[in-house]
């Protein structure tokens, strides 16, 4: 199913992909940024000695486009490695890293934050403990009941609990001020950069990358996960434990950055897939191509998202109607290639 | 290099499956299992690999009890090769063969190229080199037995375990698949595999053992065991032993059933 390319190539491709799409990112907006001042600004600060620019150039790149830039490569990064991730480990194509309710429990603390009218870092702090909790909890379940087939019981644990955190998410925006608080919690819920500043990615940053970590290193032992557990344990794996380690990693870094971004929906889901079909099902490539697409695909996203219309979209709606087509063709070219 | 259980008890949700089942399997020799569906074969199998803890009664490998292995130690004495499935990645048949070098790889490294060099030689042995960048997910019923086979040898396991290693495959792939069996067991690897088909142990099994009722109840060269009582016995329906003239065994044929041809 995966479509032959030479390696080498694909992966140049890829990365000069990724710095066109960044490199657009820094230039375009409500305040364009010509390229040839955008290398005169970075000249100017890793020379120290000033770019020679309007003052307005540099704090537009430096105070307003990186922070927003950085935070959707590793947003967009981190939801794609988690997205392959637990694709692999529970053997379905079709799961996004939030199946085991992490966004939902970041989703019900955060709209709870924002009708408290609590202060931003708040709220993303509630966000991300919400998260942890809702999977903690299923993981605690799905430990409880061991007669079925535990990857089973997790997915259903997971699906049981999101839909009574979405209850209460519901239950908040019905009771939340109309007119203040609902569209807060309905731009959160569909997720966006806008409010990104370098404090909240310097905050959050750092529990995103530690869960990056455990995936990448062990990112060839997850193939194995996609076996049966018996088939695996008897290939020498610890199953319980390996996965018990990418179920944290994965959880710790989607609910960092589901905090910091909103629930944006559709990256963890399709990223893997598009990752997939391109350098085929190995984790030894298809983390790394995850993490290449997934930044690249939420800048890009992003970048549209603050210049297609006189207003600031959201990300979550722009993710699926920019994915979803792509995804479509990509699904039908390889079809017929195979 | 033998593996053995002894005297095994195991309950499924308080209905007993095994009550007291002993076999062992040792390096060279090829056994067929045989068995009703639902006799308890397959739990058998799991309890030789430490994958199910029984309920009573001991598995030793080597004379030491399983419970002392680590499960990495373990992968390189003991392979299981599961029933043909189908994956929910299109892994080619190489990375397929690959995952079973796990028991040498390092907790956080990935096979290296001693282990391709490996993994191609066991390819190229087992006769599916050609197949080797295919999608696992897109090779035949037989191709893919192979591919679990190859990833078997790639542990460097002596012994094979195998759940039904011939279901699902048509009649040419079965015997390609037993010819491929008994070479293993001459090139030394212990081979057991269940079965619920009484002429497949006709040819090629030195051994052949009966699951009836949670217990071992023969346990020997196919020529003694094989017997038209002992087939009543395990499934139920009354059956011929076909002879050739010389006297060698055949095939069991259900009697009572017309004979069209």
């Amino acid at each position: 199913m995966s479509i032959p390319v030479r390696p080498a190539a694909a992966w140049l491709a890829a990365s000069a992909a990724l710095l066109a799409v960044l490199v657009t990112a820094f230039a375009v907006g409500k305040f364009p940024v010509a390229p040839g001042d955008l290398l005169r600004s970075l000249a100017g600060r890793l020379s120290g000695t000033g770019s020679g620019l309007p003052a307005a150039v540099d704090t537009v790149v430096w105070n307003i486009r990186l922070p927003r830039v950085a935070a959707g490569v590793v947003v967009g990064a981190v939801l794609a490695a988690a997205g392959a991730a637990y694709q692999g480990m529970f053997r379905n194509p079709l799961v996004s890293p939030d199946i085991l309710g992490v966004s939902a429990g970041a989703g019900l603390g955060a709209t709870l934050g924002i009708y408290l009218g609590l202060p931003l870092a708040l709220v993303q702090g509630i966000a991300f403990v919400g998260g942890l909790l809702a999977v903690a909890f299923v993981w605690r379940i799905a430990a409880l009941v061991q007669r079925h087939d535990p990857v089973l019981v997790l997915v259903l644990a997971g699906v049981a609990l999101g839909a009574l955190l979405g209850a209460g998410i519901s239950l908040v925006k019905i009771i939340s001020d109309p007119y203040t608080q609902l569209p807060t919690i309905t731009f959160w819920l569909l997720g966006g950069l806008n409010a990104v500043t370098p404090h909240d990615l310097a905050a959050t940053a750092p529990a995103m990358l530690a869960g990056l970590l455990p995936m990448a290193l062990l990112r060839w032992r997850i193939n194995l996960l996609s076996l049966a557990d018996e088939e695996a344990a008897a290939l020498g794996v610890d199953v319980g434990r390996l996965r018990l380690v990418l179920v944290a990693a994965a959880t710790l870094s989607t609910a960092a950055a589901v905090s910091l971004a909103g629930i944006v929906g559709w990256i963890g889901l399709v990223v893997p897939h598009v990752a997939r079909l391109l350098v085929g099902p190995d984790f030894l490539r298809l983390l790394p191509a995850s993490l290449l697409l997934g930044a690249g695909f939420l800048v890009a996203t992003d970048t549209l998202a603050r210049t297609v219309a006189p207003i600031e979209l959201p990300l979550g709606i722009l993710t699926a109607v920019v994915g979803a087509p792509f995804f479509l063709w990509l699904l039908a070219r390889a079809g017929r290639q195979a | 290099m033998s593996i053995a259980a002894r005297d095994i008890h195991f309950a499924y949700r308080g209905r007993p499956v095994l009550t007291g089942a002993s076999l062992a399997l040792s390096a060279g020799e090829l056994v067929c299992l045989l068995g009703s569906n639902g006799a308890g074969k397959s739990t058998l199998l799991r309890i030789l690999l430490g994958l199910q803890r029984p309920g009573r009664g001991a598995v030793t490998v080597d004379g030491e009890p399983l419970a002392g292995w680590q499960r990495r130690q373990l992968a390189r004495l003991v392979a299981y090769v599961p029933q043909v499935h189908v994956a929910p990645f299109p892994y080619t048949v190489r990375q397929v063969a690959l995952m079973g070098r796990l028991p040498a790889t390092g907790l956080l490294k990935a096979p290296g190229a001693a282990d391709r060099a490996c993994v191609q030689g066991i390819l190229e042995h087992l006769g599916i080199a050609h197949l080797a960048e295919r999608a696992y997910t897109e090779i035949s019923g037989g191709e893919r037995q192979l591919t679990l086979i190859a990833r078997a040898l790639a542990q460097e396991a002596r012994l094979l375990v195998m759940d039904e290693p011939l279901a699902g495959l048509d009649y040419g792939n079965q015997v390609r698949l037993l010819d491929r069996l008994e070479r293993l067991a001459e090139e030394g690897y212990g081979v057991l595999m269940t079965t619920h088909d009484p002429n497949q142990p006709l040819t090629g099994c030195q051994r052949v053992a009966l699951l009836v009722d949670g217990r071992i109840t023969a346990d020997g060269h196919p020529g003694e065991v094989l017997t038209a009582a002992a087939i009543h016995l395990l499934y139920g329906v009354h059956v011929e032993l076909l002879h050739a003239t010389d006297g060698r065994r055949l095939a069991f044929r259900p009697t009572g059933r017309r004979v069209i041809a």
